[in-house]
């Protein structure tokens, strides 16, 4: 009896093992002349909460509208939003875990850089394999380099919902005290080094903020590292290798050595569960004199309004400067300044049950009025150049990244193996930051990205 | 031999629900997590529509990984300070102490150990997510050091100490029961004899309990070694300081997306659990 049940078992084991990793196929016009649909669009935004605009509009714009104008052509649809409102990892492996078990909303939105892996995994196809035809006058109105965050392997898989350009953000109020000039522009990390040490002399106040760390995710790679490496003068993907412990990147850990070791950064806050949304809070609140974002930070953390750590005085407390390269010209392209974008991208989900009026609602979200709709009166890079055009000029700290940033951004290499390299600078980050020494921590890194990627992919 | 009388057939009959759920829901996903650990099975990437079996690579991997050697020891550390030694040696001391005191204050004590025992692991990692993060924390103002992150500056030590809090409950309950089996008689000879309390439980107490005590060590060693509350504290930060085996085997598989590799190391914990346990079940049996 046991000996039968264990075999039976097994057999059982034995066939659903064939069946680990695959996905389905649907027809593409599959419900198309439905009466009564039903779609599920998630974000990782929640009304009252993170991205609370995007979502706000979701739920009281675009769903009532959609709605009614899918009522006029005699179709009765239901619209719900699957809100979140956590950290973007766990958020990603939600979204993950949804598509691999056939699951999820009909529409998603993703950051651009998790393209690769989830349409290598199969978990993503590309949009006309998903909905058919993909015609759409709205193609013409977004920026060939935008429209790239939604491509992986030369093919479509989704709308891009903007971009943006990270700069170095900094309290004028603390400047002030410190002797430094509001209107601060620095040409070289060690310019960055020599306003924080003035910055230290202030009480109770942590003169800069660059991220470090694995607690705080892709936050560090895309507003430290990167933008560091960019600054050095080589990216971190070229020529078909991933950049191993180079001198480029001993130079990059060596900024972090000098901040976290030499009192002008604070490294307790870099490993806390909740340290970036901290950092957030502590610079509103004037205790951050110098903080690496993009104008995400401006727009939806420090907006007086809605932001998540707002700032009454905003838009006379905070300046922005472009990030300086090691020195100048040291830059990538010889540049003086660098910048890193990157932006979310919107995905129809292959199991939708509606992929006609997936892409039709898609549509609808990036259509140039609901667009405009979303900004809610504010200004963003949106995806689309006509809403940016009539929106851009009211904002001075936007067209300033619209102007001078995006000129000389570098977005990430959109490959699979991106986010297991991005994991692996974070750990060397937060090995510099816990006092390891960089030549040191240079020599895991290599390891670790020979583990991750393959020697023979490492430069 | 059929003492029930019921015959083969009707008392198959009887245990087969009882097998059917054990196997679908304990056998069944043991044996696919032998299988995912076995391949390279991940959450995104190409890995995830074509697994690869790899045999036993990630076995082999896993022990040669300062990562788990780390949380290996890390786990060692955690069930030895807060299970072995804190919880039964504090739910032993409250057990004794409780039994001469009246009954109000017992029930009140005991009412209070019991909830932090009872309430939902969420609740009571806000609850001292609130009393040891910095600058508001409660543990940091009354100790006049707002600056300090107990969290982040002692991971371990708040680990041990939120679980002893945490699980002293089951420790005190079941030693509570064992001495009332300890005959009073004995006690009170012990008493005129003019032993100390200490010489009373080394000598008269600790023998008849002793099967509770390894019957108790063994639950909340296997419990502590599988609990998954720590996550909800330190998410195993800072950099891997606190990262015990559940954490790192979450960590693994969905914040890193290695889900072969992560069952793999599942099945060393479970090879874990059953050394431990063995050790126990032989040092019962010798007992007996």
């Amino acid at each position: 009896m046991g000996r039968t049940k264990v075999f039976g078992l097994l057999v059982v084991c034995g066939l659903l093992a064939g069946c680990l990793g695959q996905t389905r196929n649907g027809d593409r016009a599959r419900n198309a002349d439905a009466e009564e649909i039903t779609l599920t669009i998630v974000a990782n935004a929640a009304v009252g909460g993170k991205n609370a605009r995007g979502a706000g509009w979701i739920q009281n714009w675009v769903i009532p509208r959609f709605t009614e104008l899918q009522k006029a052509k005699g179709v009765t649809a239901t619209i719900r939003f699957e809100q979140n409102g956590t950290g973007d990892e766990d958020y990603k492996t939600k979204v993950a875990l949804d598509l691999k078990t056939g699951g999820g909303g009909d529409i998603i939105e993703i950051d651009g850089i998790w393209l690769g892996e989830f349409a290598q995994a199969g978990q993503i196809k590309p949009l006309d394999e998903v909905v058919g035809d993909t015609g759409w006058d709205g193609w013409n109105q977004i920026p060939k380099a935008v429209q790239g965050l939604g491509e992986f392997d030369g093919k479509r898989y989704g709308v891009p919902m903007g971009t943006d350009g990270r700069v170095l953000f900094f309290n004028k109020k603390l400047f002030a005290r410190a002797g430094l000039p509001a209107d601060w522009q620095p040409r070289s990390w060690q310019d960055v080094l020599d306003a924080g040490e003035k910055l230290k002399g202030l009480q109770g106040v942590t003169p800069i903020q660059l991220n470090a760390g694995s607690a705080m995710g892709e936050a560090t790679t895309m507003q430290g590292v990167l933008p560091a490496l960019a600054g050095t003068g080589r990216p971190v993907y070229e020529n078909g290798k991933w950049q191993g412990d180079s001198a480029q990147l001993k130079d990059v850990l060596g900024l972090y050595r000098k901040i976290y070791g030499g009192g002008l950064g604070d490294p307790v806050l870099q490993q806390e569960t909740n340290g970036r949304q901290r950092s957030f809070t502590l610079f509103s609140e004037n205790k951050i004199g110098i903080l690496l974002e993009s104008d995400y930070f401006w727009r939806s953390v420090l907006e007086p309004a809605n932001g998540v750590a707002r700032m009454a005085d905003r838009d006379a407390a905070v300046g922005w400067a472009l990030v300086p390269a090691r020195s100048p010209g040291s830059g990538v392209g010889g540049q003086d300044f660098v910048s890193m974008s990157g932006g979310g991208v919107r995905v129809i989900n292959p199991n939708t049950q509606y992929p006609r009026q997936a892409w039709e609602f898609m549509q609808f979200l990036n259509s140039a009025e609901a667009v405009k709709e979303s900004l809610a009166g504010t200004a963003q890079l949106t995806q689309r150049q006509d809403v940016n055009d009539q929106v851009l000029g009211g904002d001075p700290m936007l067209s300033f990244v619209a102007e001078k940033v995006l000129p000389i951004t570098r977005y990430r290499p959109g490959l699979a193996d991106y986010p297991k390299v991005s994991a692996a600078l974070q750990q060397a980050t937060a090995d510099v930051v816990s006092g390891r020494s960089p030549d040191d921590v240079a020599r895991s890194y290599r390891e670790a990205l020979v583990k991750a990627v393959g020697e023979q992919n490492v430069g | 031999m059929d003492s029930s009388g019921l015959g083969v057939r009707r008392a198959a009959g009887f245990v087969a629900p009882a097998l059917l759920l054990i196997g679908v829901f304990l056998v069944f996903p043991a044996l696919w997590t032998l299988y995912i650990g076995i391949t390279n099975y991940q959450l995104t990437g190409p890995a995830a529509a074509n697994p690869q079996v790899v045999g036993l690579d990630n076995l082999a991997e896993a022990v040669r990984d300062p990562l788990f050697t780390n949380s290996l020891w890390l786990t060692a550390l955690f069930v030895l300070f807060s299970a072995v030694i804190g919880q039964n040696v504090l739910g032993f001391v409250l057990a004794w102490l409780l039994r001469s005191v009246s009954p109000w204050l017992r029930r009140t004590t005991e009412g209070l150990v019991l909830l932090c025992w009872i309430l939902p692991s969420t609740v009571v990692a806000f609850l001292w997510f609130a009393v040891l993060s910095r600058d508001t924390g409660t543990l940091g103002l009354l100790l006049g050091q707002p600056e300090t992150s107990w969290l982040v500056q002692y991971p371990m030590t708040s680990l041990v100490i939120f679980n002893v809090w945490r699980g002293t409950a089951f420790s005190m309950l079941l030693y509570t029961s064992a001495l009332a089996a300890v005959p009073p008689s004995q006690l009170e000879t012990a008493r005129l004899a003019g032993a100390s309390g200490w010489q009373t439980v080394r000598d008269v107490v600790f023998p008849h309990i002793r099967g509770h005590v390894l019957t108790n060590t063994l639950l909340i060693s296997l419990w502590t070694a599988n609990d998954f509350t720590p996550f909800l504290l330190t998410s195993g930060g800072p950099n891997h300081q606190s990262e015990v085996l559940p954490v790192l085997i979450y960590r693994q598989a969905l914040e890193g997306g290695r889900l072969g590799y992560a069952s793999a190391m599942s099945m060393l914990l479970l090879v874990g659990n059953l050394v431990i346990a063995l050790v126990y079940l032989r040092l019962l049996r010798r007992r007996a």
